[in-house]
C-alpha cells in the first residue's frame, strides 16, 4: 500500500514561491495499475519522484507499506530505492553498456554476486522479449526495444514497486501499445503495483483500474478509470477524456466551436456508452422510434479499457425540440450517458 | 661541423649526430608519457572535485571548489616558461635537480593537470543527468556513480581531452628543452640554433610532428573504440 497523505511540495524561485505539488491525499493498492494524468507541470513526476527520495516534501507523509519514506537517509534510503523501479520517457540507457550490462547495473549496485546477476539479466531478456540482442549497445536498438531494456533494468532487484514516468511519451501509438502491454503482462505476472504517470489518456484507458487527474500541483479528481471516463466532473477531466474521444483526424481535431459552427442546426448531443450498451443498436431504435427526427453521425470512439468497452458518439439531432426531448429521454431509459453539447 | 647557408643548410645530414638524436627522442617520449600518466591521475581527481562540489549546498563544499578552483585558475594561467623558474626551488627538492627531463616532470604536471582538470569537469557535466538520476533511483551512493556511470559514460571525451592535453604538452617538454631539460626541444636548441647546425633542427621538429600524429592517431581510434553512441 502506498499512501501519499497531505503532500505539499514548495520551491523557491526568484520570482517567489512556487507550489508544485498542493496537499495531495492517494491511496494506492497493491497489485494495481494507477495512473496520475495532467498536463506538464501539473506535478505527476515531482510527485512520483518523492517515492523515491529524489525529491523531498515540504510537508506530508509518504507511506510505502508503513515506511514514511520522506524520512529515510543514507544506506536505508537507498535500499529503500532498490525496491522500487523506475522508467523513463527517454529510457536514460547507459550508452557505454550493452542491453545485457544495463540491465545487470542495479544488481551490480545491490552487489549481486556476478553468476546471479547474469543469470537474472537474461531472465529478464526473456521476459521483455529482447533474445538475441544482449550484446547490442542502446544505439542500436529502436525506441521500443530501448524501453524494453528499460523495464527489464526496472525489475531486475525484483521491486514491488513499478514507476513509468512518460514511459510511452516519446513511442509511436504503436510501440505504445506494445509497452503498454508488457506492462499489463508484468502487473499480472509479479502482482507489481505500477504507477502510470502519463498525459495520454489513451495509455491510462488501456491499462490502469483507477486513475487521479492533476492540475496546477493538486489532484481534483480521482476514481475506477472506467467511472472517470463515463462521469468526468472536472473541465480538466472532460478535456482529457475527449480529447481521447474525439477521432484522430491527424492534427485538424474539430474544437467545439467548429463543430457548432459546422453544424448551427438543431442540437449536438454525446452519447457515452459502455459495457453491453456499446453493442446494442441504440442509435438505430432512435431513428425507428422518432422518425421526424434527422440525426446525423458527427464523430464517435469506441475504447478497450480494463472494465470493459467504452464508446462515445457524437449526434446531431434536427428536428422538432419536443421530439428531441423524447429522444433524450429515451436515451436515458436505456442508461445511455447524454449531454447536449450545442443547443441551437 | 658544416658552414654550409641558406636552403641547403636545411640538408646536410651528415651532420646529424644520430646518436643523441635517438637518446633526445627517447628523452622527450618518456617525459611526455610520465608525466601525462600523473596528468590524467591528477586532472581526473581534480575534475572530480570541482564536479561534485558545485552547486552543493553545504559550507565545506563551497570552501572545497573554492580552493581548488583557485589552484587550477592560478596555475592554468601563468605561461609554462614562467612556471619553470618559479617552480625552480620546489624541483630541486623534489627531483634533485634542476636539469634534465627528470626536474621537467614537476612543472610540466602542474602547469597541464589543472588544464586537463577543466577539461574533465566539463564533460562530466554533459553525461546524461537523466542517467545519473536513474542511477541514483536504483540506490547507487556517490562513489558507485562515479565509477558506474560518470567515468564510463565520459570516456570517449576523456580520451579525446587526454589527447589534446598530451599533444600541448609535446609543445612543453620542447620548451623545457630549451632550458635544460633535454630532449629534441634541447637538441634543436643546442646542437641546431647554437651550433647553426640547421639540419639537426629540421630533423627534430620531424621527429616531433611524427610523435604528435602518432598521439593523435592512438588517441583517435581509443575514442573510436570506447564510444558505442553512434555506430
Amino acid at each position: 500500500m502506498i499512501r501519499f497523505k497531505n503532500v505539499s511540495k514548495q520551491y523557491s524561485t526568484k520570482d517567489g514561491g512556487l507550489t508544485a505539488v498542493n496537499d495531495v491525499n492517494i491511496e494506492i493498492n497493491d497489485g494495481e495499475i494507477f495512473g496520475i494524468v495532467g498536463y506538464s507541470g501539473a506535478g505527476k513526476s515531482t510527485l512520483v519522484r518523492m517515492l523515491d527520495g529524489l525529491e523531498a516534501p515540504s510537508t506530508g507523509e509518504i507511506d510505502i507499506n508503513g515506511t514514511d519514506v520522506a524520512k529515510l537517509q543514507g544506506s536505508q534510503l537507498r535500499k529503500q530505492r532498490q525496491k522500487i523501479g523506475m522508467i523513463f520517457q527517454h529510457f536514460n540507457l547507459l550508452w557505454s553498456r550493452t542491453v545485457l550490462d544495463n540491465i545487470a547495473l542495479p544488481l551490480e549496485i545491490a552487489k549481486v554476486p556476478k553468476a546471479k546477476r547474469k543469470q537474472r539479466a537474461e531472465e529478464l531478456i526473456k521476459l521483455v522479449g529482447l533474445q538475441g540482442r544482449e550484446h547490442s549497445y542502446p544505439s542500436e536498438l529502436s525506441g521500443g526495444q530501448k524501453q524494453r531494456v528499460g523495464i527489464a533494468r526496472a525489475l531486475a532487484n525484483e521491486p514491488t514497486i513499478l514507476i513509468s514516468d512518460e514511459a510511452t511519451s516519446a513511442l509511436d501509438p504503436d510501440t505504445t501499445n506494445e509497452v503498454l502491454d508488457l506492462l499489463l503482462k508484468i502487473n499480472k505476472e509479479m502482482n507489481l503495483t505500477i504507477l502510470l504517470i502519463t498525459h495520454e489518456m489513451h495509455a491510462i484507458a488501456k491499462v490502469c483500474e483507477r486513475v487521479a487527474v492533476m492540475d496546477s500541483g493538486s489532484v481534483v479528481e480521482t476514481g475506477s478509470v472506467f467511472e472517470v471516463f463515463r462521469h468526468p466532473q472536472q473541465e480538466i477531466t472532460k478535456k482529457f477524456v475527449s480529447e481521447e474521444f474525439t477521432p484522430q483526424q491527424s492534427d485538424n481535431t474539430m474544437t467545439l466551436d467548429e463543430l457548432v459552427q459546422k453544424y448551427p442546426e438543431g442540437q449536438i448531443i454525446r452519447l457515452v456508452f459502455h459495457g453491453p450498451q456499446a453493442e446494442l443498436p441504440i442509435v438505430s431504435d432512435v431513428v425507428k422510434r422518432f422518425p421526424d427526427l434527422t440525426v446525423s453521425i458527427i464523430s464517435g470512439a469506441i475504447h478497450q479499457t480494463q472494465e470493459g468497452a467504452l464508446g462515445s458518439l457524437d449526434l446531431q439531432f434536427v428536428g422538432d425540440e419536443g421530439q428531441i426531448n423524447d429522444a433524450l429521454a429515451y436515451l436515458k431509459k436505456m442508461r445511455v450517458g447524454t449531454e447536449v453539447i450545442h443547443h441551437g | 661541423m658544416g658552414n654550409t647557408t641558406g636552403f641547403k643548410s636545411y640538408f646536410q645530414f651528415n651532420n646529424v649526430d644520430w646518436g643523441s638524436m635517438m637518446s633526445a627522442t627517447w628523452e622527450t617520449v618518456w617525459m611526455t608519457l610520465l608525466s601525462m600518466v600523473a596528468i590524467v591521475i591528477l586532472g581526473i581527481i581534480l575534475g572530480l572535485i570541482l564536479y561534485e562540489t558545485r552547486n552543493k549546498p553545504g559550507i565545506g563544499y563551497r570552501i572545497l571548489n573554492w580552493i581548488v578552483g583557485l589552484f587550477v585558475n592560478i596555475f592554468r594561467s601563468i605561461p609554462f616558461i614562467i612556471l619553470i623558474i618559479l617552480l625552480l626551488p620546489i624541483t630541486m627538492k623534489l627531483a634533485g635537480t634542476i636539469i634534465g627531463p627528470r626536474a621537467a616532470l614537476p612543472s610540466l604536471i602542474i602547469s597541464a593537470a589543472p588544464f586537463y582538470a577543466r577539461m574533465v569537469e566539463s564533460y562530466f557535466r554533459e553525461v546524461d543527468s537523466g542517467v545519473l538520476e536513474a542511477a541514483e533511483s536504483m540506490g547507487a551512493t556517490t562513489w558507485g556513480i562515479i565509477t558506474k556511470v560518470l567515468l564510463p559514460e565520459s570516456k570517449p571525451a576523456l580520451i579525446a581531452g587526454a589527447t589534446v592535453t598530451t599533444i600541448s604538452l609535446i609543445g612543453y617538454t620542447a620548451m623545457a628543452g630549451a632550458i635544460g631539460a633535454g630532449g629534441l626541444g634541447n637538441l634543436a636548441y643546442q646542437d641546431g640554433f647554437q651550433a647553426s647546425n640547421n639540419t639537426v633542427t629540421l630533423v627534430a621538429t620531424v621527429i616531433i610532428c611524427l610523435f604528435v600524429f602518432i598521439v593523435q592517431f592512438i588517441g583517435d581510434v581509443f575514442v573510436k573504440i570506447t564510444d558505442k553512441r553512434t555506430l
